[in-house]
């Protein structure tokens, strides 16, 4: 097993277990604190993929950014494990059981594919050389679209977060 | 690493927010749930990006970045998506002092 | 030329359309003016083509009116003899109503009189596209288009709930005649594919017998309901429900003989159907005498004139199925110009009596409507067949072709011939000799009708007097026929196989015959005395109480079979299932409502169990 390989099971079961703490958790502090746990092993599969650009911009806008953002709010509203709200057991055990069966039947539905590798510490396509040259020619009106998004995003998150 | 692991973990990832969205009642825990969700397809995009390099080998130096810029315009309609659906659950706190989603039944009306 | 053509059925319909959008704005002389004036336009240019014989054996083609694969319906106009000879008399009669109408009609309100002459002129349109129709197709629009206009004449009146009924009554009676037509038409469309007359004539060869016979029977169906034979002709008598003008162009001079145009067209089909000439034959003859038995005992002016033009009409088809197609044709003429000459009379009278209508209230007006009577008497003549007068010519072809067909239906002939002569003299003498008999004010008001009304009535007698001589028997004058002369191109001449002397005989006895009649008429009306009441004459004044019958046989039984199925099909059947179906989703919809809970948990959940359920089938249960 080479290091890559081992890197990767050892990224592989830090995220699912953080993914798992995060909906495990019953603080909502602890799970934004574990979901950006998770995004920083998603980070390390960047890495590990070769992809550089997107890991840094995922640790900056995701763990950065975005989830400072979760964080501030539940500090705002102050919620801790007690004003947390319970679903019933049945109805967590229908979700888990739901769930689990869509996880079993994807896996089976796509067992028998073609088990294609992939490109670990290779290549040079996730340089941000690379990358910037693709946007800014064939996808330059969609980069420049999403600035509008952005600008109706937040026109509408003031709008909606304005008091009456 | 053959993609099948990297598709094995991406529905893993999936499944785990799908869960979380079922079992949780905290609209903000949902929301993230969906964050999981998103950064699920993202790997797998990634990792697809990867493969599909590899395969086209020298032929084209770009082949697979597309892959990689749909992950980057996903990033950025999250990052829109986040601010517009925080400033809702606000909103919603304001109104009802809760983010029990169970409390938004309206929908029923 | 063809553009010319084209404009005589054009110009009315021009006029219809001035007239029924502008009713309401145009002056009365306008609308007389434009009603008139499009239809003397029709007249003259029809007798351009009749001068200047522009016939031509293939139709004018004008443009594509039905294609459909194989099957090509042109919209063309067959210009030939037989089409200009009824192009002449429609716009020519029909010309001279319309004058008389503008004074007839002239107490109307402006719109409704504005709505009069637009029918009218619709009605000449149709007729004209009728008769010049190269194709079933192009007839049967005219067909339906005189129908509809028959419809809407006789209830022009449609305040009154009467007229209106007698005005579905025949619009209902025509629609069974038509179902016969249609279906005539798609026989033929389905045996040969096409409905042309040139080339259905030519094909005839691939038709069975049994094609032959269902579509010349068939088209008398259609025929029987325009026409007004038995079993459809009930409607006729009830259309007199209409203005008398009406009346005298639709259900006297034109429309009615549409089914004997048709026929007559169609005569190369009807040439090989002998079972259906027979049949055609004796229909014609049994409308005849039946409807001129009816006539004896009606009191109303127009109801006898009515049963006498159901009567003329059985002469048509008597000759028709005689293989008289010229003698047929000749009757339609001569009844065309005395029989409106008849209907105008009567209106005449009916204008002076202000709308009284019953002849018992009626008497001693030959004084005072001088015009009138005498027009009237020369019409009574006419229709009696008293020589040298027009009906005496084609009356004595009919009989001479009837003597030849069957010796049974030419006595039935001379009966109603002599029922013709007396009932028509009954009218006249009741009406027009002895003393008033209705009211101070009435005589008081008596007076001749205008100008506008007698000149028509004028020009009709003279072509009551005169319009026989186009066909003066051949043993009388030699090359005498004119009019069999004329029409032979498109209508076979049957060669009369009577000796010249047995011809004379037969005239002179049919003569003597309506003359006897006539003075038995005098003897019995000169004064006026009440009718006495016998079986038999309830039994022709309530029309054989063949009204009674039908609705007892048909108008009945299917009313209850209605209310039959209103009741068990409908109520029970499709109310139930259609009521079941919305108690079921009501049912249905009450039990699923807890799935809409409001809950976006339960939502998801659900989204997820059917997306669990998608994939199972998409991947592990396919195949």
């Amino acid at each position: 097993m080479s290091i890559t390989q081992l890197l990767f099971w050892m990224l592989s079961i830090m995220t699912l277990f953080s993914a798992i703490m995060v909906i495990a958790s019953k603080n909502p502090v602890y799970s934004v604190l574990w979901l950006i746990v998770t995004f920083f092993t998603i980070s390390g599969h960047y890495i590990l993929l070769n992809a550089q650009f997107l890991a840094v911009v995922n640790i900056i806008v995701y763990a950065g950014a975005i989830m400072v953002l979760f964080l501030f709010v539940i500090m705002l509203m102050n919620l801790n494990k007690d004003t947390e709200p319970q679903k019933s057991k049945w109805l967590k055990l229908a979700g888990a059981v739901a769930g689990g069966c869509l996880l079993l039947v994807l896996i089976a539905a796509l067992r028998n594919t073609e088990a294609n590798p992939t490109e670990l510490m290779h290549g040079d396509i996730g340089l941000i050389q690379n990358l910037g040259k693709v946007l800014f020619n064939q996808y330059v009106v969609p980069f420049e679209i999403s600035s509008v998004l952005f600008l109706s995003a937040m026109v509408g998150a003031v709008v909606i977060g304005k008091k009456e | 690493m053959p993609i099948n692991y990297y598709i094995y973990l991406s529905i893993a990832l999936f499944i785990i927010g799908i869960i979380g969205v079922l079992t949780r009642r905290n609209a903000i825990i949902i929301f993230m749930c969906i964050e999981l969700m998103l950064n699920a397809v993202n790997l797998l995009l990634v990792a697809f990006s990867k493969m599909h390099h590899l395969l086209a080998g020298a032929d084209n130096a770009f082949a697979g970045s597309d892959a990689q810029l749909f992950v980057f315009f996903i990033m950025v309609v999250a990052a829109a998506e986040v601010s517009v659906g925080l400033a809702i659950i606000v909103m919603m706190y304001r109104n009802t002092h809760s983010v029990d989603v169970n409390f938004l039944n309206r929908l029923k009306h | 030329m063809n553009n010319l053509i084209a404009l005589i059925p054009l110009l009315p319909f021009i006029g219809f359309l001035i007239n029924g959008l502008g009713r309401k704005a145009l002056s009365k002389g306008v609308v007389s003016i434009i009603g008139s004036g499009t239809v003397l336009a029709s007249f003259i240019i029809s007798v351009l083509i009749f001068v200047y014989h522009y016939y031509s054996a293939t139709p004018i083609r004008y443009f594509d009116f039905i294609h459909v694969g194989t099957l090509n319906i042109p919209f063309a106009f067959q210009v030939d003899q037989l089409s200009t000879l009824f192009l002449l008399i429609i716009t020519g009669v029909g010309f001279l109503i319309h004058v008389y109408s503008t004074s007839y009609m002239h107490e109307e309100k402006s719109e409704h009189f504005g709505r009069y002459f637009a029918f009218l002129n619709l009605f000449v349109f149709s007729m004209l596209l009728l008769v010049l129709g190269a194709n079933y197709i192009i007839m049967f629009i005219g067909w339906e288009g005189v129908g509809l206009c028959s419809y809407l004449l006789i209830g022009y009146w449609f305040k009154n709930i009467n007229y209106t009924k007698a005005a579905n009554k025949a619009f209902v009676m025509n629609r069974i005649g038509d179902l016969g037509f249609l279906l005539a038409v798609f026989w033929l469309i389905a045996r040969l594919g096409t409905v042309s007359y040139d080339e259905v004539f030519s094909n005839l060869g691939k038709l069975s017998h049994g094609d032959i016979l269902g579509i010349t029977l068939l088209l008398f169906v259609g025929a029987t309901g325009k026409s007004a034979q038995i079993p459809l002709y009930t409607w006729l008598p009830d259309a007199m429900a209409g203005p008398t003008p009406v009346s005298a162009l639709i259900h006297a001079a034109t429309m009615v003989t549409a089914g004997i145009y048709m026929i007559a067209r169609s005569n190369a089909l009807y040439a090989l159907a002998p079972v259906t000439n027979n049949i055609i034959a004796i229909i014609g003859a049994a409308t005849a005498l039946l409807a001129a038995t009816i006539a004896l005992r009606q009191n109303d002016i127009k109801k006898v004139l009515a049963y006498s033009t159901v009567s003329q009409l059985g002469y048509m088809f008597l000759a028709l199925g005689s293989g008289a197609y010229v003698a047929a044709v000749f009757h339609v003429m001569t009844h065309a110009f005395f029989k409106a000459l008849l209907f105008l009379g009567s209106g005449s009278v009916i204008h002076a009596m202000s709308g009284q209508q019953d002849i018992r209230y009626m008497g001693g007006l030959s004084k005072k409507l001088k015009v009138t009577y005498i027009t009237f008497l020369i019409g009574c003549l006419a229709i009696s067949g008293i020589p040298p007068f027009s009906g005496f010519f084609s009356k004595d072809a009919i009989l001479l072709s009837a003597y030849e067909h069957n010796k049974i239906l030419y006595i039935i002939g001379v009966i109603t011939a002599a029922l013709t002569a007396f009932y028509m003299f009954r009218l006249l003498f009741i009406t027009f000799n002895g003393k008033f008999r209705g009211t101070e004010e009435e005589a008081h008001h008596v007076h001749e009708s205008p100008a506008a009304m007698t000149l028509p009535l004028i020009i009709l007698a003279i072509l009551s007097v005169i319009g026989g001589f186009v066909g003066v028997p051949g043993v009388m004058m030699r090359g005498g026929e004119k009019l069999a002369d004329y029409l032979s191109p498109v209508v076979p001449v049957m060669e009369h196989q009577v000796a010249g002397s047995t011809e004379m005989i037969l005239m002179v006895i049919t003569t003597v015959i309506a003359i006897a009649a006539i003075a038995i008429a005098w003897m019995r009306y000169k004064t006026y005395k009440e009718e006495s009441v016998s079986p038999v004459s309830t039994f022709f004044s309530n029309k054989w109480y063949v009204d009674e019958l039908y609705d007892t046989i048909i108008v009945k039984p299917i009313q209850k079979l209605g209310a039959i199925a209103n009741t068990y099909f409908e109520r029970l059947g499709i109310d139930a299932l259609v009521n079941g179906v919305g108690k079921m989703v009501n049912y249905g919809s009450r039990q699923m409502r807890w799935l809409q809970s409001g809950q976006v948990g339960s939502y998801v959940l659900l989204m997820v169990v059917s997306m669990v359920v998608f994939f199972v089938l998409e991947f592990f249960l396919k195949r």
